[in-house]
């Protein structure tokens, strides 16, 4: 490995990755010098320890792997890059995120991919509450189980759900479209199972295959959508929520 | 027997009214029968009607001879003011202590979003977007614009947050604390839907609260996120509507607010139930006290700043307001009536005939339309519209109509605004002079009385004539 002049950063040639240690330095620098990378850099973020805001507002197509725990808004408010996280992150993942993708390999807190306007977050193992809420054009792939009111109040996009759904499930949504593969506990305000159609399981298949998911049969998904009855004032939806 | 004139002279009872019902007033009658027969609350725009104690109810006790005036035509008197400056590497700086508060273009039509950037601009101060994003009629026109980060989220991005001199994140606002935005489908055309990411022509009813965190511990991890993406560069404001000022501000403060924006009842919306707006939170006078307080308790007066809103109308308004601690004020409805909110005719431009020299721009070039039937159609009068949720304002400032928004000329709207927000300048440094203060920031509690008990328990300066300060 090498160092970088002027930072605290160093090169793992074998990787053709630039390494910077987080034991050694401030979000602030780390983030920094993930803005400065051209498009196409690879950098690797090493000892994370759960450091809340890494990777976040990135601009360009960079590859960002976090090894190890992220906290709250990993990879949020970004665009065209690419970020792993090498374990569990915390609240917010991918919090509205504009394009490219985050990706958690291991558990999501809640709240992931939170008004994601574009763009992939795909968590590999379970997300907890509101994952998916208030998405606006983005796509959630959850490996595993989803926690209550998973895609509350979506507007746009698609969420994925590998496992089961948790109560309240699709509650006051809009346009976003839920498919789940296992059980759902309940659904939510203004939502309903719709009948799956051609179109659904390519879309189903196509998110599953992008977020890598081989145990998901987009044959086998149930469609969650609006029935959009509350789209509209209306007395009679008093004590609906 | 008691003698009792007024049953046994009819002729009393038709002079004279009978006794107001103060349970059961006409308003309180219509207001039943209108649940009644639809159903349903009133939803209505601006801010609170009811009276409560207010800026009316201090008196500035100005220079004689125990306090020495400055000059007011010849001698300065500072209104620079500066927010941000302990973090942020582009502090917001403003020529005048009066700001135009958040309203949404979809609440507003864009001519209006455009005109209060043009004169944010043209007097040196800034203009604050709204919920549904930054359109670029706004970031173009405006000098300072300060971006809200909402808890819709509609329309935010990093884009216009990096393009942002300030971001706002709003908690909450005075005409509806707890209580989330309100856009009914009339106005949500297609700009607006695209803009929000929303079918055309919903009732867009706003989340109440943020989706991706929820205590004062997790604003502080928001705090530094916007900071990281806008790379410490500009400010970050948090608005909170006053309901329990102290802790709020102190809450706000801890998580790294730059400015605590404070929004009093009288604050104003497009649209939001009238229970909301009538009987939630606390007045501004008594809420900006609790916050300059708070902030002086905390020794943060010069570190952070404090903005406050909510029915600011004159220059006197802005005085009392700073003297009681506030660094500025922030201005939502009365902008709007300076652009030609319940107006009784909006000016167009008269249609030259053809093969006429062009016209210059002047007031003197356009003609007045009257359109008080069309106030008429909507139930109500110029002078009286509260109507801006509806989506059909006569004079073009809250639609989203193409006819109707073309009424407010965004050029003629802005000078009318910015010699709005000159003359309260004026007039904040014209009370400031006299007070004997060389910088409106100066001013002070001690330069207040109150005129009413209430007004000095809340304001916490002495009655008038008095050295009696309620509760101490």
């Amino acid at each position: 490995m090498g160092e970088l002049s002027g930072t605290t950063a160093v090169v793992d040639e074998a990787r053709d990755e630039i390494v910077l240690d987080l034991a050694a330095m401030s979000t602030r620098e780390a983030n920094a010098a993930l803005r400065s990378l051209p498009d196409g850099a690879r950098a690797r973020l090493d000892n994370p320890a759960g450091r809340h805001n890494l990777a976040v507002g990135l601009t360009r197509a960079v590859h960002v792997r976090i090894a190890g725990p992220a906290g709250y808004y990993v990879g949020g408010l970004g665009a065209a890059a690419e970020v792993d996280v090498d374990g569990p992150a915390g609240w917010g993942v991918g919090e509205n995120l504009m394009s490219g993708t985050v990706r958690v390999r291991g558990a999501a807190s809640q709240s992931a991919a939170a008004s994601a306007h574009g763009g992939l977050v795909v968590v590999e193992g379970d997300a907890s509450l509101r994952a998916g809420i208030s998405l606006k054009g983005g796509q959630l792939a959850v490996a595993g189980d989803v926690g209550r009111s998973c895609a509350f109040l979506a507007q746009a996009g698609t969420i994925l759900v590998g496992g089961d759904a948790g109560e309240a499930l699709g509650d006051s949504l809009y346009e976003a479209v839920i498919y789940v593969a296992g059980r759902i506990r309940g659904l939510g305000t203004d939502a309903r199972v719709e009948d799956l159609t051609e179109a659904d399981v390519a879309a189903a298949g196509a998110l599953a295959a992008a977020a890598g998911f081989d145990h998901v049969d987009p044959q086998n998904v149930t469609r969650v959508a609006s029935v959009r009855s509350l789209y509209h004032f209306d007395t009679a939806h008093h004590g609906a929520y | 027997m008691t003698h009792r004139p007024d049953l046994i002279d009819p002729g009393r009872l038709a002079a004279e009214a009978p006794p107001a019902h103060h349970t059961f007033g006409p308003d309180v009658l219509a207001g039943i029968r209108e649940r009644a027969e639809l159903g349903r609350y009133p939803i209505r725009g601006w801010g609170a009607r009811r009276a409560v104690p207010d800026f009316d109810d201090l008196l500035l006790l100005t220079a004689s001879a125990s306090r020495y005036p400055l000059e007011g035509y010849r001698e300065r008197c500072d209104t620079r003011t500066v927010f941000g400056a302990r973090r942020a590497a582009r502090p917001v700086v403003l020529d005048i202590p009066i700001t135009i508060a958040g309203m949404s273009f979809g609440s507003l039509s864009a001519n209006a979003k455009e005109a209060l950037g043009r004169a944010a601009s043209m007097v040196g101060t800034s203009t604050t977007t709204g919920d549904g994003g930054m359109t670029p009629e706004e970031r173009s026109a405006s000098r300072t614009l300060v971006y809200q980060c909402l808890p819709s989220r509609y329309g935010f991005n990093p884009t216009d947050l990096r393009a942002a001199d300030a971001v706002e994140i709003v908690l909450g606002q005075g005409a509806k604390p707890g209580g989330g935005g309100m856009l009914l489908g009339q106005k949500v055309g297609a700009r607006v839907a695209g803009m929000r990411t929303l079918p055309e022509g919903v009732d867009q009813r706003s989340a109440s609260r943020h989706p991706d965190w929820t205590g004062p511990d997790d604003l502080k991890i928001k705090i530094e996120e916007i900071r990281e993406v806008t790379d410490w560069q500009i400010p970050v404001y948090v608005k909170v509507g006053a309901t329990r000022v102290d802790h709020d501000v102190r809450l706000a403060v801890a998580a790294g607010a730059d400015v605590v924006v404070v929004d009093g009842m009288q604050g104003g919306t497009g649209a939001t139930q009238d229970a909301f707006i009538e009987h939630t939170g606390i007045p501004t006078l008594a809420a900006v006290r609790l916050a300059g307080d708070a902030l002086a308790d905390l020794g943060l007066t010069t570190d952070v700043g404090l903005i406050v809103s909510g029915g600011i109308r004159t220059g006197a308004d802005v005085a009392k307001a700073l003297a009681l601690g506030a660094d500025a004020v922030s201005l939502g409805v009365a902008p709007l009536v300076a652009l030609g909110c319940n107006a009784p005719t909006y000016r167009r431009r008269p249609v030259p005939p053809p093969d006429s020299a062009p016209t210059g721009a002047s007031d003197s070039a356009y003609v007045e339309v009257d359109v008080s039937a069309e106030y008429a159609a909507l139930g109500t009068a110029p002078g009286h519209c509260v109507h801006c949720h509806t989506g059909r304002c006569p004079v073009g400032v809250t639609t989203q109509d193409d006819t109707l928004a073309a009424r407010l000329d965004p050029v003629l709207g802005a000078t009318r605004v910015a010699n709005y927000l000159r003359a309260l300048a004026m007039e904040t440094t014209m009370l400031a002079r006299a007070c004997g203060k060389s910088d409106v920031h100066r001013l002070e509690p001690e330069d207040l009385v109150a005129l009413t008990v209430e007004a000095a328990a809340m304001a916490r300066v002495p009655l008038a004539g008095t050295d009696w300060i309620p509760g101490r």
